[in-house]
């Protein structure tokens, strides 16, 4: 038998990796939590959007007091090593494969002690593949409260690993399960559940041919050599291989199911040994009585309703502060920047290029931490497998999921939090379709913009003397932007196509208490997640952003440059005058370039330059929008000028028409264009970052231009 | 009714019945690994309002599992 050389041998070559693999629902992340604290990292796995977070722990033997620093890799929960999609194949390469990334020296494996059968299922798996291993009890305290008995010391016995009870809620065996990592038991020679005689000869052949550890190993790379590229193998070896198991008639499924089943056998006959239940009703009766109200027929949905609303409603007003300040704290800091720094090309860059740049990322913080306070809280009680039940159906018929509505009704806030949570929908087509039409639903940055534009175009009438106009105007930009989201969605079922078979199978937890700590550590890092990764693009387009808006073509951008710098010294200062050639400056940037440029493409749609220069700016974020034309309209940017913009724009007649120039038909344009055109670099900057690549948002921003361009050309068509 | 095999997506809310067999390999995978094996018992917990998905209890934990990947498991039900 091959032994694995023991982590003592490999200690001084390098830091030893230990693995933390478990079930849904296990406990496995608060452990992580407890073993890593603050020092996570976290990033993808290779080729697919599945977090993958790496801490460090150091662990000082309670004998000797000499210190041993690990790695620590939290693996995607999981039932078993079979992978059955992209992303269950994590866990399953990560132990199987020797030269994977993030093989690890040791695993702990996390069990629910009120659900063993099924933890050890998995875990035998795992022990099975030799490397060495230690059994993580968790939940102990629950066992006991339910009349459960466990021997660990027979369990410990029977698995051939260290078993540690622990209670990761409440802070318990953390130390001991500690001193068990520095000092695992040997690999156990025995298998749990021979998998050598499902299929000797083929096992003992691909033992002899790649290295690795365990029978149980080779039987799993004879199921899967086929359907993955995997286990740095080369294609001869590969080739080898599939001849090899087509000779033996090594049926894949079969012997799958057969292994599952028979290794099932072998659990159940542990967990007799192991556990006394007295036979207790796992669900605790409190449990079914929540149910039959928030899974109730008409109750359940009013329930649900009202956590939408309380969540909508602390986003929107809550987030309102903080981002307030960070705003002012920008604008302080950019002042005195620009102050204190030398003059120049330099500092211009910095000021309105960086700072504006790393001040859009740091507006949308308070927004991602309050969501995620709320799904991490929605999520750590169980509701969330409740609400995905209740709205599957509904969800299903536009191609979405049960766990789409919490993105989706977030997105009225912002899209780019949104987006971010869509992690949690584990069917990858459901996934990409909710990400794609998140975007339509109208965020808060579209507000500004139309509260202009419908200040412009509607009276301030009221209907039977209390129903604003303008009002309905806005309730009626919601409501479409909704309907195109689902609208789109149902489309996008026909043309995104699955990339695996996708089960709805999930389990439904039972109610827990939230647990704090779990919470504040999601909102770090999904904080972290936006402001490093997001934000390297967010950055990089506002400094584009910033180039085209501050430097021009030809010499008269930078002579209105100088006037400008001239009529600033004077004294006292004309602020009118100064106005009216910072518009001056704008027109004369690569961004009034483009605006004009862009004229005859927008012409149908009812716009001029002056709103193409706005349509470049508002990438920026949508709300700029209000900012570039006032500065267009030399009204000066400083402060919420929008009576004055508003008036300007309103006086504004069209030399052809002699009408105003801000008409009905204008008007609506303008904002249907803002409620579909992807005009927001963050969004694009998130979905890049939730999809692994640049198809998705590319995807995105064409297929939301056709729309705002197709329904801005017919309703100023209809209503020229 | 005695022993005649049925799919689970066609029991009531409350009954209960045994796994015989499921007629999806890659469901079956699945279902095996979360503790659905033949010969478990079963009970229908409740269905969503709108009909689907249903909610099952089988071996301690409760499932959500869609109507059309319940018609993939063929049930025995207990008088």
């Amino acid at each position: 038998m091959l032994q694995t050389p023991s982590p003592e041998i490999k200690k001084s070559t390098r830091r030893q990796r230990v693995a933390l693999i478990g079930n849904p629902n296990s406990g496995k992340s608060s452990l992580f939590n407890l073993l890593t604290g603050l020092k996570q990292k976290i990033a993808n796995f290779p080729g697919v959007t599945v977090d993958k977070k790496t801490g460090y722990a150091k662990i000082y033997n309670s004998a000797t007091g000499e210190a041993t620093s690990f790695e620590m890799v939290d693996l995607p929960g999981t039932y078993s090593l079979y992978p059955k999609s992209p992303d269950e194949r994590i866990p399953f390469l990560a132990l199987c494969d020797p030269k994977d990334d993030s093989h690890p020296d040791l695993v702990i494996i996390i069990a629910d002690g009120t659900n063993l059968k099924r933890s050890l299922f998995l875990a035998s798996q795992v022990i099975d593949l030799k490397i060495p291993s230690v059994l993580a009890l968790n939940m102990i305290d629950l066992v006991k409260q339910k009349g459960i008995d466990i021997n660990v010391e027979e369990l410990q016995q029977r698995l051939g690993i260290r078993v540690v009870p622990i209670s990761a809620r409440n802070e318990k065996g953390i130390e001991e399960l500690k001193q068990a990592i520095i000092n695992p038991l040997p690999v156990p020679v025995i298998d749990i559940y021979e998998s050598q005689l499902l299929a000797p000869d083929v096992i003992h052949t691909i033992r002899g041919k790649i290295n690795i550890n365990s029978d149980y190993a080779a039987f799993q790379i004879a199921n899967h050599i086929e359907a993955i590229p995997f286990l740095h193998i080369d294609n001869k070896q590969q080739e080898a291989i599939i001849s090899l198991i087509k000779q033996h008639d090594f049926d894949v499924h079969k012997l799958q199911s057969f292994e599952t089943m028979e290794r099932y056998k072998v659990v159940n006959e542990i967990t007799k040994l192991c556990v006394v239940n007295t036979q207790a009703e796992n669900k605790p009766t409190w449990n079914k009585r929540i149910d039959s109200v928030l899974m109730h027929r008409f109750w359940g949905y009013i329930f649900f309703l009202l956590i939408l609303f309380i969540m909508f409603q602390v986003i929107f007003t809550w987030a309102q502060l903080p981002m307030n300040w960070i705003d002012t704290g920008f604008a302080l800091a950019s002042e005195w920047l620009a102050n204190h720094l030398p003059k120049g090309g330099l500092n211009d860059l910095i000021v309105n290029g960086v700072m504006a740049g790393i001040g859009g990322i740091v507006i949308f913080v308070p927004q991602i931490a309050l969501l995620f306070t709320f799904i991490a809280i929605l999520e750590d009680t169980g509701y969330m497998a409740r609400v995905s039940f209740l709205m599957d159906k509904l969800m299903r018929k536009f191609g979405l999921n049960g766990r789409s509505v919490i993105p989706l009704i977030s997105g009225v806030a912002c899209a780019v939090p949104a987006i971010m949570s869509t992690r949690t929908i584990s069917s990858w087509r459901e996934r990409i379709i909710t990400i794609m039409v998140t975007p339509l639903m109208s965020c808060s940055a579209r507000l500004p913009v139309y509260t202009l534009i419908t200040s412009l175009i509607i009276p301030t009438k009221y209907i039977w003397g209390f129903i604003s106009m303008q009002g309905l105007v806005l309730m009626f930009l919601y409501l479409i932007g909704f309907f195109a989201a689902i609208g789109t969605a149902f489309l996008m079922k026909w043309f995104v196509k699955m990339r695996e078979r996708a089960y709805f199978i999930m389990e439904i937890p039972v109610y827990r208490m939230p647990r704090w700590s779990n919470i504040i550590y999601t909102i770090i890092e999904k904080v972290k997640v936006f402001l490093f990764d997001a934000g390297k693009v967010i950055i990089a387009i506002s400094i584009i952003l910033w180039f085209l808006s501050s430097r021009g073509p030809g010499s008269r951008y930078t002579e209105i440059t100088e006037k400008i710098e001239l009529v600033s010294q004077s004294n006292p200062v004309d602020k009118t005058v100064i106005n009216i050639l910072e518009g001056e400056k704008l027109k004369a940037s690569y961004a009034g370039v483009m605006g004009h440029l862009l004229e005859p493409a927008i012409r149908p749609l009812g716009f001029d330059w002056k709103l193409g220069i706005a349509l470049v700016t508002s990438f920026a974020a949508r709300e700029v929008f209000v900012g570039t034309m006032s500065t267009i309209y030399s009204v000066g940017s400083n402060n919420l000028q929008t009576m004055t913009i508003r008036d300007k724009m309103l006086a504004e007649i069209n030399p052809e028409t002699g009408k105003p120039r801000y008409s009905l038909a204008v008007g609506w344009s303008l904002m249907l264009f803002y409620a579909f055109a992807m005009q927001c670099m963050s969004t694009l900057a998130v979905v890049r970052r939730e999809t692994g690549g640049w198809k998705w948002p590319a995807i995105q921003f064409i297929y939301m231009a056709v729309l705002a361009y197709c329904s801005s050309f017919i309703v100023y068509q209809l209503l020229r | 009714m005695g022993n005649r095999l049925r799919k689970l997506s066609k029991m009531t809310v409350g009954s209960q019945c045994i796994i015989e067999s499921f007629t999806d390999e890659n469901l079956m995978q699945k279902l095996l690994e979360m503790g659905c094996l033949p010969g478990e018992i079963i009970r229908v917990d409740r269905l969503a309002p709108l009909g689907d998905p249903m909610a099952i209890i089988v071996s301690g934990s409760t499932l959500s599992i869609r109507i059309d990947e319940a018609d993939h498991i063929m049930v025995k039900p207990i008088a």
